[in-house]
């Protein structure tokens, strides 16, 4: 598949990279190498929270607030999920423009989040900003040129080398200081054009992503932490004027231009220079919920469909059975050995300590029919062209093509960075599809919102395709209070510990086999850690600590 | 290699320039942060001045410790000019773990480089500190945060603490407050550690950057009892809200779904906290666009200390 090989030391021993940097949250990575090759990995979670005690006994209206502070990165969506979740416990049935709504600010997270992730997370990884200043403006732009329809010019990338000379020479570092690029790395194979044309974006990409932000705020107040949900619909108004409408379509189109012209170019040229990236990195099992809904209390009206790949078979997609995933903790920090699905689950905290080989991590492990899951865009998207879906399919083909690799390539981290990129590109289509329908909506519908009480005694579910994947929150009301709350979270199953049964966690099977180049600055850890663009925010979070009571919750 | 270039020549505008700053674009920056500070408009010239001072950025600290990021993200939404501009061109963001390259040994070794510096640094920390468990519950390269931040926080010139959840405790140290979360200035006021508080969930990122230029024009940055500077927090949501005249009329919205919240009346009995809550919001806005109440969204307080147990429930007022 790729011609590229891997360099590699003759290195054994462990590897600690803490912290691991680039991410939301505090998280730790311990690996064993062996002749320069990770052997074994452990993913630790290093803070604990305790979100799901707070909620105990609290206003069930109140809980998308605090949820939404699990986490400022995957802003937004933890108050969708708790305010379906709460939704589903009344039983009602939201206005169609606040599903528009909240669909369009949703989009916008999906274009800000991996913009982010693509160019401010990850890109580091493969990007040597120092390599730039050696390029040849003239040949990077007309690098820039051939691979996107946007216009580029020499004087441009000159400019950002000057700038960047000038920031060098000054000594001052700031975000680059200790890069592990710096005097040059073997596993970094960009060219000095290539990496100018990519700093020059990460430094673009810097003020995109406030245009996108800004517009999640057009019609959620703020961002980060979105101020305009309310169970039944939403409470903006104004996103039902003219203005409102033609600033939000405006920031979108921005957005939407840069990903197009900007970001998927910039993949696949990179992409195309780590070919020997689709060769590690990959795990065997999906899972999606699926995104974007015409219903939002039925799953199978959503855009992306929800479903599971078993052992890479793309010939099968298994539907999502929320009654077979267990949650371990036989190798956290909290009291047990066994697996309990989540509405059962008990948990006293544990603390052993740092460094622990056995109990390592203040997260979880959950486990679908006993086996790890990867979710995330790469699930999404395997579904989604397993499924044969018209607007995902011929994306992930174009992307294969433009790489010459087969569909096998996507099992890996090249493969999960991609499939990153076609969620983009496919949630940026599609919003236009939203926006259109909503403003032909609103000449006859004008309601946002169905007010409603809150019941008594009452369950429910919210299921979000998060830009990190699958997240449920789950709801048990009682005297109009929260009896009790869970959170299911994608970064959960992606970085957690090992299960009872001692099965790595995704990205700790996802590491083993990665070569290192070098042991005091592994880059290729934080490319297959990065490429799962962690929260660990989120997936550090207890089940009913304070009571350890049992509860049964239907299951869809 | 620390090489100060351009320190005492040319003016700062052409030294703005040099650095790839649109000088437009600055100065509308400027003129912002001084409307927050209250300043008038020569403010901004003097605002500007501070910022293109001296040839050598001043150097920032940024930590992270029980938090959502979410200060981070804030932080990343500054424009006019853009964040590329304020860390590239106007500040040395020496440690910040969610932007910076370096990982694991390197980004330690960056961060000792950064507190030893002779020049100096301000720290901005996010977060709140757990301390139950004797500071177990967060841990970062093998230390609790409190010992990070007991060793970092007194080497400081300056400590902001940038968001509700560093200056009051935020979230976690809502009831039960299960990891004994504490604020910047309760767990550190023993070690002489007495922050500048820049409230809110998220703090307005506006409010950060006039503090540190006030911070370094080496003006007296004057606090209310809660620590946060009086030019942004000296006012209430309410008096500068503009729905403010549909109160004083007596005109309320009953419900979210009725014609009184679609004509964009009042929302104090729909649960707003404004008139307890103090911070610049209806002024500053968010994202340069937008802000709670003008989404039709109660304040839920935000900026206030433990305001998830003292404004909950959010959605009344009874």
């Amino acid at each position: 598949m790729s011609t590229i090989i891997s360099p590699k030391s003759n290195f054994s021993g462990p590897i600690v990279v803490d912290p691991l940097t680039r991410i939301e949250g505090h998280l730790r990575i311990e690996v064993e190498v062996q002749d320069g090759v990770i052997k074994d990995a452990r993913s630790v979670g290093t803070l604990f929270r305790g979100l799901e005690i707070i909620l105990k006994g609290r206003d069930p209206r109140d809980v998308q607030h605090f949820t939404q502070r699990t986490c400022g990165v995957c802003t937004y969506t933890h108050a969708l999920a708790s305010t379906r979740a709460l939704e589903d416990a009344i039983g009602v049935t939201i206005p169609r423009n606040a599903t528009y709504i909240r669909n369009l600010v949703l989009a916008m997270l999906y274009m800000h989040d991996h913009i982010v992730h693509f160019y401010h997370l990850h890109a580091l990884d493969f990007v040597d900003v120092t390599s730039a200043l050696l390029a040849d403006p003239a040949k990077a732009a007309q690098l820039a040129a051939s691979i996107s329809p946007r216009p580029a010019k020499a004087e441009d990338f000159k400019a950002v080398q000057d700038r960047l000379k000038k920031f060098v020479e000054s000594g001052q570092l700031g975000p680059f200081a200790n890069a592990y690029f710096l005097g040059g790395h073997p596993a970094y194979y960009l060219s000095p054009e290539e990496n100018l044309v990519a700093t020059a974006h990460y430094l673009e990409a810097l003020r995109v992503q406030v245009l996108a932000a800004r517009g999640m705020a057009v019609f959620g107040a703020k961002n980060p932490h979105t101020q305009f949900l309310v169970h039944g619909g939403v409470s903006c108004y104004d996103a039902l004027t003219r203005e409102r409408i033609a600033e939000f379509e405006g920031l979108y189109r921005q957005t939407r231009d840069f990903v197009e012209q900007v970001y998927i170019p910039d993949l696949l040229m990179v992409a195309s220079k780590y070919k020997d990236w689709a060769g590690f990195g990959g795990t065997k099992n999906f899972l999606t919920f699926g995104e974007f809904p015409g219903d939002e209390r039925k799953l199978d009206t959503r855009f992306l469909k929800p479903g599971i790949i078993w052992n890479r078979d793309l010939g099968t997609v298994a539907p999502v059975d929320p009654g077979k995933i267990a949650e371990h903790v036989r190798h956290s920090w909290y009291e047990g050995e066994d697996a309990r699905h989540p509405y059962e689950g008990e948990t006293a905290p544990a603390f052993t300590f740092m460094g622990d080989k056995d109990r390592y991590s203040w997260m979880k492990a959950p486990r679908y029919d006993g086996e790890v899951m990867e979710v995330g865009p790469l699930a999404q998207v395997l579904v989604s062209y397993a499924q044969g879906q018209a607007e995902v399919k011929p994306v992930v083909d174009t992307v294969l093509k433009a790489l010459n690799v087969g569909p096998e390539a996507l099992y890996s981290t090249l493969g999960r960075t991609a499939a990153r990129g076609v969620e983009t590109l496919v949630a940026a289509r599609q919003a236009e599809k939203w926006l259109d329908e909503f403003k032909g909506n609103i000449g006859s519908d004008n309601k946002i919102v169905e007010d409603c009480d809150i019941p008594d005694k009452a369950e429910g579910v919210g299921f979000v395709g998060a830009p990190r994947g699958g997240l449920s929150h789950w709801i048990r009301i009682e005297n109009k209070k929260v009896a009790n709350f869970q959170l299911v979270v994608p970064s959960t199953w992606n970085l957690g510990p090992r299960c009872a049964q001692g099965k790595m966690s995704a990205v700790e099977e996802a590491l083993v086999g990665t070569p290192v180049a070098d042991p005091k600055r592994p880059v290729e850890i934080l490319r297959t850690v990065h490429s799962f663009d962690p929260c660990i925010a989120c997936a550090v979070h207890v089940i009913d600590g304070r009571t350890n009571e049992t509860h049964t919750f239907k299951v869809l | 290699m620390r090489i100060a270039i351009g320190m005492g020549k040319g003016d700062h505008e052409a030294r703005l320039e040099e650095r790839g700053i649109n000088r437009r674009d600055f100065l509308k920056f400027c003129a912002a942060v001084a409307a927050c500070m209250g300043l008038d408009a020569t403010g901004a010239a003097t605002v500007a001045q501070t910022l293109a001072a001296s040839g050598k950025r001043p150097a920032v600290v940024y930590l992270h410790n029980a938090e959502c990021t979410g200060c981070s993200e804030a932080l990343l939404r500054t424009t006019q000019p853009y964040l590329d501009a304020l860390i590239l061109d106007t500040i040395s963001l020496e440690y910040h773990e969610t932007i910076m390259a370096a990982a694991g040994d390197a980004a330690e070794a960056a961060l000792h480089a950064a507190i030893n510096n002779p020049d100096g640094f301000i720290c901005v920390v996010e977060g709140a500190i757990p301390t139950a468990m004797d500071g177990k519950y967060g841990y970062i390269a093998g230390k609790t945060m409190f010992d990070i931040c007991k060793e970092v926080l007194p080497k400081a010139k300056a400590v902001v603490a940038y968001g509700t959840c560093s200056a009051f405790g935020g979230v976690q140290a809502a009831a039960p407050n299960p990891t004994g979360a504490k604020s910047v200035a309760d767990a550190f006021a023993p070690f002489g550690i007495k922050p500048i508080n820049i409230a809110g969930c998220p703090p307005n990122p506006l409010n950060l950057v006039g503090t540190l230029v006030a911070f370094l024009q080496g003006k007296e940055i004057k606090l209310d009892s809660l620590g946060r500077p009086l030019m942004f927090f000296g006012e209430s949501v309410h008096d500068l809200c503009e729905r403010r005249p549909h109160f004083d009329a007596g005109e309320f919205a009953p419900s979210f779904d009725s014609e009184e919240a679609r004509k964009g009346w009042c929302l104090y009995d729909l649960g707003c906290k404004g008139p307890q809550t103090y911070n610049n919001c209806p002024k500053a806005r968010f994202n340069g666009t937008n802000w709670p109440v003008g989404a039709g969204h109660p304040c839920i307080g935000c900026s206030e200390p433990d305001f998830w147990d003292q404004m909950t429930p959010f959605y009344s007022n009874k």
